[in-house]
This record gives structure tokens, sequence and C-alpha cells, in this order.
């Protein structure tokens, strides 16, 4: 059967470089043949941007080095491998063995994590975890047998080097032909760049972690609220937020105050494009290769079909918007009208966006839309399931929900769920006794369960935005048997503080969690904390439940929304050592992460 | 000791131990007994139990978080985080001229830390320098081990340099922030010879935009003893409002103006009538606030 797939590389744009949107050309582009053979000297030669070279077969070398970069006007070095930003995308084919020689040419340890493949734990690179690390100088190998076909991506575990630009996307084709259909297709890797050390970012945020926030709640915006609204309900407002000392714009911990937001490592300014031909149905693999970012994409103009999440297949659901979490994937075809469409990616706390563009030829543009404006946590988010409330007594004319302003209490649209949160029964939450101490902000009694919700941003803004209830895997789970055991973990945090963690206790105060090999497991995340957190379990897929408890989608990250419960199943089929954290690069190194052995 | 300075010791380390249990019944339970919720008219809560989202202590039943461990333990190799790492910081919250009487004199107030999330050594330092002369500095060294979610208990050593005979203390305390975002500083202290002192320090920050804020403080200082050498009477020595009005260039760097009023009790003001002072003095003050 003839592939209708293919790859299509294009020549790189040169406009005018705009400083507040970065700069076009983040490095030397695509032309002057960056990865040179190992051993080489780099520092002179720039790092590519935009699609990077695609390497195929079974045997792949690749560079770990500092390369220069240049987004914003100010020369930085960053960690790429082979000299590139994003890193090469690895082709392979479903069933090959792949052999992947990497050497280390800085001057730390490094490592490369292969995110959602299913390997031996060995392979799985996680310093401390899986192996020791690849020390400077060393050439480590990795190889494994491939059995999934999909979209992934790969990065360093390694300190904070995925946020200094070590990041690809890896392309699986199935051994039997794709059976998505699509005459082009284009990896879209959103990532977020600082010119700052990273871990500069994490120590400021230690001694304010509302450093990075530039949306908070002032004097002007309470006497605009007292002229819209009263003073009593201006007050009652924000009385709860006070109370609990807690901000309701924390949306992101790190903004554009700091971050440039890339698409295929080019700037908004830079404007990546993706060319095509009128009437072509075009694949777009995206892929979220931020180390804090949350994006909310799409393409004004057109729909978004999807058909793969997390490289696996889902029953194709048609969307306006996605938020596509930290280390998500998301596969969706689009057949472009219109000679030029903007690839809009504004990040959740609305402090900027990554750009690219869907063209029939280069230096095109439409127009770019202007982030929404951040909308401010509400009950919804602080404390989950507000039921008890016997909606169907109120009627219409006792609740007036016109004036709720940031309260997503709209029951027509998503926010409370199609009942299931709403119901007598909520339920049962377990709090761990270390949730009582300086570790723990806030707990949440009464999370929601529903998957429906699209986010804070994202309730009723008149677009279709995907969520998990959209979601369902072809096929079904991967083990159809029903949990064997259960076990809860709550995600929680301490804003203040800074510090973040599962169950009150950050990674160096945790013991290991234990699966049986074999068994089929049911894991309960709770959310006690405002934040969304994009869990990832290495190794194994999560099975995500339905808030009834029948199988909704596979996803090897799945997003916790704030007061949200979620249930997956895991078929602990994977011996060793496996990390299990929150994605969020800097709540990782906080303390959100636990040692998962499965023996 | 005067009765009425006795008194005034009791009632402020009262206060004091008030503050000190505040940690342990942080429940900040929205009122269930409201009849509107923020934004939300008709709808009565009464009858939902929002229970206790913040502080209070762990359940007979409470999940033990070490349960799924199944005897396994780290391997050969253990992963550190920066959870384990060392962090510092230090703020100069007040680096002023200040003007009063015709008179500029030059104060500075820092406060700096290092060490982990929970538990951190702290120097905390204030002083005034007039015409080159050191006056009323205040230094102290503590350890700072975090309490509750917003609260550190704080256990230390204070000294006084400046007019007079140096003092040395010993210092205990709780700092942290209260609801409605008070940050809080309340210390007693301990000296040779039985001396004893209490010093209560609340500060707010009202944002007026994102970068221009206000920032109101109260500081009281109360002595066991009178320590004539050093010119203070006990009870309440002296109580100090000010606001200031800062602009954060950066987050590091912002000009300040501000006013400032102090006022002196009992044998504090005698001492300082007698030596020909003003027992309530107003000071205008610019400066900048750093942060490294």
């Amino acid at each position: 059967m003839k592939r209708h797939t293919q790859t299509f590389r294009m020549p790189p744009n040169f406009p005018r470089r705009r400083f507040l949107q970065g700069l076009a050309a983040g490095g030397l582009l695509l032309g002057a043949a960056p990865w040179l053979p190992s051993g080489s000297s780099r520092a002179a030669t720039g790092t590519a941007t935009g699609s990077p070279q695609v390497l195929s077969g079974t045997e792949f070398d690749l560079t770990i080095a500092e390369t220069p970069v240049n987004f914003t006007g100010r020369p930085r070095l960053a960690t790429t491998i082979n000299g590139s930003i994003p890193a090469p995308t690895l082709r392979w084919r479903e069933g090959d063995t792949v052999t992947l020689r990497v050497t280390n040419r800085l001057a730390v340890d490094t490592s490369i994590h292969w995110h959602g493949i299913i390997l031996p734990y060995q392979m799985d690179g996680v310093p401390g975890i899986s192996f020791k690390g690849i020390a400077p100088g060393e050439t480590f190998v990795y190889r494994f047998k491939v059995a999934q076909t999909g979209t992934y991506w790969y990065h360093s575990h390694s300190g904070m080097q995925e946020q200094t630009g070590m990041y690809g996307a890896i392309v699986i084709d199935p051994a039997g032909g794709d059976r998505i259909h699509a005459d082009r297709e284009y990896v879209v890797q959103l990532s977020d760049w600082t010119d700052e050390d990273p871990m500069q970012i994490l120590a400021k945020l230690k001694a304010r972690s509302d450093y990075y926030n530039f949306n908070q709640p002032t004097a002007v915006d309470f006497f605009r609220d007292v002229s819209d609204v009263g003073l009593t309900q201006a007050l009652a407002k924000r009385r709860m937020w006070n109370q609990m000392r807690m901000n309701p714009t924390d949306l992101a911990d790190i903004s554009s105050y700091t971050y440039t937001f890339l698409t295929n490592g080019v700037t908004p300014a830079g404007n990546w494009t993706a060319l095509f031909r009128p009437g072509e149905r075009i694949r777009l693999r995206i892929v979220n290769s931020a180390a804090m970012t949350f994006f909310d994409v799409r393409i004004p103009g057109l729909t978004m079909t999807v058909v793969q999440a997390d490289g696996q297949n889902v029953e194709p659901t048609t969307v306006d918007e996605i938020r596509i979490g930290v280390a998500e994937t998301y596969d969706v075809l689009v057949t472009p009208t219109d000679e030029a469409h903007t690839i809009f990616a504004q990040s959740m706390d609305r402090s900027g966006y990554a750009r690219g563009s869907l063209a029939v030829r280069t230096g095109l543009a439409a127009v770019v839309p202007a982030v929404d404006k951040p909308e401010p946590l509400t009950m919804l988010d602080m404390m989950g399931d507000m039921g008890g409330m016997d909606h169907g007594a109120h009627g219409g004319a006792a609740m007036d929900h016109g004036a709720h302003g940031g309260m997503a209490m709209d029951h027509s649209a998503h926010a409370m769920g199609a009942g299931a949160a709403m119901g007598p029964e909520r339920v049962r939450v377990r709090h761990a006794r270390t949730e009582y101490g300086p570790s723990v902000d806030m707990r949440v009694d009464t999370p929601r369960t529903n998957l429906d919700d699209p986010g804070i941003g994202l309730r009723n803004n008149g677009r279709r935005v995907l969520t998990y209830a959209d979601l369902h895997t072809i096929g079904g789970p991967l083990d159809p048997r029903p949990a064997e055991r259960e076990i809860e973990l709550h995600l929680t945090g301490n804003m203040e503080r800074y510090s973040w963690s599962l169950d009150g206790l950050e990674f160096g105060k945790s013991t290991p969690v234990h699966f049986r090999y074999g068994e089929q497991l049911r894991v309960i995340l709770v959310n006690d904390t405002m934040m969304t957190h994009p869990m990832h379990l290495h190794g194994m897929w999560s099975e995500l439940e339905s808030p009834d408890g029948g199988f909704q989608v596979r996803k090897h990250v799945i997003n916790v929304q704030p007061a949200q419960r979620v249930s997956f199943l895991v078929h602990a089929d994977a011996l060793g050592r496996w990390a299990w954290h929150c994605h969020l690069l800097l709540h990782m190194d906080a303390g959100m992460f636990r040692e998962v052995v499965v023996a | 000791m005067k009765t009425r300075n006795r008194m005034m010791l009791i009632v402020a380390t009262g206060l004091a131990l008030v503050s000190l249990s505040a940690p342990a019944q942080e429940v900040t339970t929205p009122a269930s007994t409201d009849a509107t919720t923020p934004s939300m008219p008709g709808m009565d809560h009464g009858g939902m139990d929002h229970g206790s989202m913040q502080g209070g202590s762990p359940p007979p039943d409470a999940r033990d978080p070490h349960a799924y461990a199944g005897g396994q333990d780290f391997g050969p190799m253990r992963l550190r985080l920066a959870d384990t790492h060392n962090f510092s910081s230090l703020l100069v919250d007040n680096l002023e001229a200040v003007r009063a009487r015709g008179n500029t004199a030059a104060a500075y107030d820092v406060q700096g830390w290092y060490g982990r999330t929970y538990d951190r050594a702290v120097l905390k330092a204030e002083g005034a320098v007039d015409g080159g002369d050191l006056e009323e500095v205040r230094t102290e060294l503590l350890w700072s081990h975090a309490i509750a979610a917003f609260w550190d208990a704080q256990l230390g050593v204070r000294y006084d340099s400046g007019e007079g005979p140096d003092r040395g203390w010993l210092a205990v305390g709780i700092q942290g922030l209260a609801p409605y975002w008070f940050e809080l500083d309340i210390a007693a202290y301990l000296g040779d010879g039985g001396r004893t002192a209490l010093r209560l320090d609340a500060e707010y920050e009202l944002l007026l935009t994102q970068r221009l804020i206000l920032q109101p403080a109260i500081e009281a200082n109360f002595y066991g003893e009178r320590d004539a050498e050093r010119g203070l009477g006990s009870g309440l020595s002296d109580l100090t409002i000010g606001v200031r009005l800062r602009y954060e260039m950066r987050r590091e760097f912002a000009p300040y103006i501000g006013v400032e009023r102090t006022a002196q009790y009992g044998d504090t003001a005698d001492y300082t009538r007698a030596a020909g002072g003003d027992v309530k003095t107003t000071r205008f003050v610019t400066g900048l606030r750093l942060w490294f």
C-alpha cells in the first residue's frame, strides 16, 4: 500500500528582527549543516532551528554539546543534540531494534529519556534510577526494540538541560502502514526558552514565588470591581483567597517575563511555516516540549480533528482548540481553506504565545490573534465539587449566574460536568498524615471527578475545546482486567515556600512505591493544589478511567486540574525502577517525584 | 518595675503567646454561615461543610504515605533533587536616607537566609547611622524552622550595639504570613541579668499596580526592666508606624519614599526628654529596596 505521508522540509524565512517577539533566526538556520561529525568543534557554528533534520533507520549517533543561540538579541549557550533546537526528529519503524549512540561533549553529566517509549528500564535514561547517567566524554549505547507507533519525544533527564534546549521528536511508523491518511505531515514542537540560568530561576522562586507573575490582583482592580459589582461583592470575591493567602492569578510559575515561546525552535517573529498545496489534508504532530508551559493551541479559521493522543490512536474528534499539557502529544488532521493560517499557541497564563503558519508559500502570514484576557481561578478550582446543592430546586430566578464574573458556574456548559460531580455521592478522599504540616498549604476535601472541564481560561470561550472526556482510545484498554488493588496519592505543594510534593513529602523524604509485577493497579491522584500538574509515569501506560469507572483513554501524561481527582489503571508489566513525577520541570526538581519499583 | 509597665509586659507577652498558638488553629474555613458566597447571591452555602482546607491535624485514620513501599528501598544509586539543595536570599528591605528636624541620617533593614525549604539560618539586621555614629543597631542570627505552612519558629541570638553599652540576648520568636497577607514577626528576648524584651513587627504589601507597592508597617518594642544606660524604660518603649511607597523597576531594585512616625513611652520618653530629644518624631525617608 502506497504511503501517503511525506515529510516536507522548507527552506527558512528571514523576516526582520523584532526584539519583543524574539529574533527571527534563533541561530544559524538550516543550510549551514551544523550536525558535524562528533569530535569537531562546534562553538563557532551556531545552532540550527526550524524543522530539524530527520534521522531514520536503526542506527543513530547523537552528540550533546553546548552551542550558541540567540533568540532575543542576547547570545546564549544552549545544550543541544546534534547542534539543533529541536534536536533531530528520530523516525523509527515498529518492530525494529534501534541502537542510539549518545556522546556527551558537555562538562557535566547528561542523559536522554525516550518519553512514552516502552522499553527495558535500563534504557529509560533517568540518572539515579535507570542508570548512572552519561559522564562527560562518554558514549552510552541505548538499544531496545520498538513495540509501538505514533508521535513521541525525547529529552534530557539531567539537571535543567531539557529547559536549555535538549528536546526532539520521535515518529514511529506502523509496520503495516499508517491507518491515518494525510497528504503531508509536520512535527509542530512547542517549547519555552529563557536566557536565564534555569537554576537561578528556581532560586528566585524559592525566595519569591510570585516573581514572574505580573498579573496580580491590585488596588486598581479592586476599585474597578467595586464600580462594576459593588463593594460587598468585590470584598466577598476576594475574601476567601485573602483568608487563605492564595493568589487566584497563579496560573503559571514562569511567564513571558523571561520566556520566549518557540515553535520548532523558531520565535513568533520567525514565523515557522508549514507549506501545503490547496486541498491537501495535513497531519500535524503537535508536541509540547516546554519545561513549564501549557499551551492552548488553535488555528483560527480551521478545525482540528484529533486522531492520536500521546501516540495512541483515538476515535477522531473535531475541535477548535486543544490545551496541550507539558510532555503531551496530539496528532491532528487539518484541511486548510485559505492561503495562510496562523498556528496559535497561547500560554496558559496568557502572558505570551508561540506561533507558526500553515501557508501555500513562504512569506505569507495570516492575522495573529491577540492573547485572551487571563481568567482568575474560581471556587471550582479551589474547592472542587461543591455538591450537596440541589440545583434543581433553584430554578432560574434564585441563582443569578450573570453576576458570576470569574466563577465558572454555567451549568449549561462543561464546568460542572454532566451531573457526575453534582450528585449527592461525592468521592471519598483520604489525605496522608503528612499533609498537615509545613509542606502543604491547602487540601481539597471534595475534589471534582468530571473529565469534561476544558480548564481555567477555556471555559465558555465560544470555541469547542478538547477535554479528556472526548478522547477514546481505539481498541480499548490493553488489559481488560479490573483493578486488583488501588493506591491513592495527593498532589501537594506550598506556593509561598515554592515546595512541591506528593502527600506532603518531597522526593528526598519519600519511600519508593511498589507495584507488584503483573498486577492490575488503580492509581488515584487528588490535586490538593491550584495548579494543573501533568503527571508522567515512566515505563508503563496510564489508562485513564471515566468518572463512572469505564475505560477512557490511554496516556503517558495525565493533566490533573486544580481540585480534581482522577483515576487510572496501570498494568505493571515492566520490571525495574521507574520515575514518576510532575512534568513541570521545576516542580519535579522541587520534589514532586516518586520512584516506582516494579518487582 | 512599675505596676503599669508590668501589666503592659504581661499583656504583650500574652498577645505573643496567642499569636504563637495561631498556627495550630490555622483553620480558614470559608464561613459556612454566609448567606452569600463570592458572586453567588441566593446560593445558601449554610448546608455545606467546607471543612478545614488549611492547617489542622491529621485525623486518626489519615493515610500512611509510606504504605505503598512494600518493603522496597531505593537502589544503590540515589537521585538527589533540588528539595535537598541549599538556597539563599538577601533582602535589603530598607536602605534609606532619613530626614527629621533638618537632620539627615541613614538607616538600613536587612533580612537574609540560607538553607533548605524548612530549615534555614536567618540574619536580621536593622540600624541607623547618624553623623558617622551607629545608633540603635540590632542584629539577630537565628535558626528558622518551619512549623506550619505559613509560619516559622526561630531561635537564636540578638546583639544590640550603637549608643550605650552593647547588649546580648537569647531570641525566640515566630515569623510568617497571617491571613489577609499580614507579615508578622514576633520575638521575645532574654538578656544578661534577667533582662527581657519583646518586639512586634507587622507589615502589609498593597499592590497599587503591578510595580507600585504601598507598604505600611508597625514596630513596637517592650522591655521588662529599665535600662538606663541605653535610655530605655520598661514596658512599651517605642512604637513606630510608617508607610513606604516603592516602584519595582525590577523585582531586585525598587526606589521608594516614605514617612515614619516614632513615639516613645514611659521611662524611655523621660530619658529622651532629659537628654533634650523629641519623644515623638516624624521622619521622611527615601531609599532603595534591593534583593540579591
